[in-house]
């Protein structure tokens, strides 16, 4: 148990979401954008934009910085890392305890 | 694509073994716990709390204990429970629960058994963080495991 693992119910629910995933996606492939960048080229409003990052920012996995004019924001890895270890840890346990349950019947 | 499958996951197995075979594995509590790996006494029926003792290496020391939703022989066995519930001295029950559900199907030369653990939206990321660990790897590769996950391709 890592004491720096925040408390944070809604990481995952906050994925639950293709505009957030793609917004995530985007700033790990780029790095740190702003609003400007996140919004240009897409179909989604800044507005819209704005409001899925705010998602992003209470449920831990993204922040925000005033650069001169701008806003910018980037990833928060950590709540990531730890949602995506869980799962992978209750995942790998489920495999093991079948397996040994295929093994019982099978004999 | 499933944009909410980190909510859940979801196993397929294919068991050389009759259906009725698979489902006393499933509702024996005996049998049950040989696999899971729990010392507990049942039976298993709708609403009943079964409590027992994990019996896993390093774990011997933690309760165990679900509650039985629904019970449907030879088709559906689901019950609740706190996953991952391993800091010993914290109280889960005030936390939500997952649903576990057992499915059976008869398959070629066996039975297909389906498992869908869901629920985790609920629970506090700290307490399911059991095995959390410091990790340098690159975050992008982070990432695309987490869209493995997202898009259900785990």
């Amino acid at each position: 148990m890592s004491p720096a693992a925040p408390d944070v119910a809604p990481v995952f629910a906050a994925l639950g979401d293709e505009t957030r995933l793609r917004l995530v996606t985007r700033l790990s492939a780029e790095g740190p954008l702003s609003i400007a960048r996140l919004t240009a080229g897409g179909a989604i409003t800044r507005q819209a934009v704005t409001k899925h990052l705010r998602v992003l920012a209470d449920a831990g996995l993204a922040r925000s910085s005033q650069l001169g004019r701008e806003r910018i924001w980037e990833l928060e890895p950590r709540p990531l890392l730890t949602a995506r270890e869980c799962l992978d840890q209750v995942s790998a346990q489920w495999d093991e305890a079948l397996g040994r349950l295929r093994r019982l019947v099978e004999d | 694509m499933s944009i909410t499958s980190t909510d859940r996951i979801e196993k397929h197995v294919l068991i050389r073994a009759p259906r009725a075979r698979v489902w006393r594995a499933l509702a024996d509590a005996g049998e049950f716990g040989s696999w899971f790996g729990v010392e507990m006494a049942g039976p298993f029926t709708p609403g009943a709390r079964v409590t027992g003792r994990i019996t896993h290496e390093g774990y011997e020391h933690l309760p165990f204990e679900i509650t039985i939703e629904r019970v449907e022989p030879e088709r559906l066995f689901s019950w609740r429970w706190h996953p991952n519930a391993v800091e010993s001295g914290v109280d889960y029950e005030a936390e939500p629960t997952t649903l576990v559900v057992f499915e059976l199907e008869d398959a070629d030369g066996g039975t297909m058994l389906t498992v869908v653990e869901s629920g985790f939206d609920g629970i506090p990321l700290s307490r399911r963080a059991a095995a959390y660990r410091g990790n340098d790897d690159g975050w992008a590769q982070q990432v695309v495991a987490i869209e493995r996950h997202v898009t259900g391709g785990a």
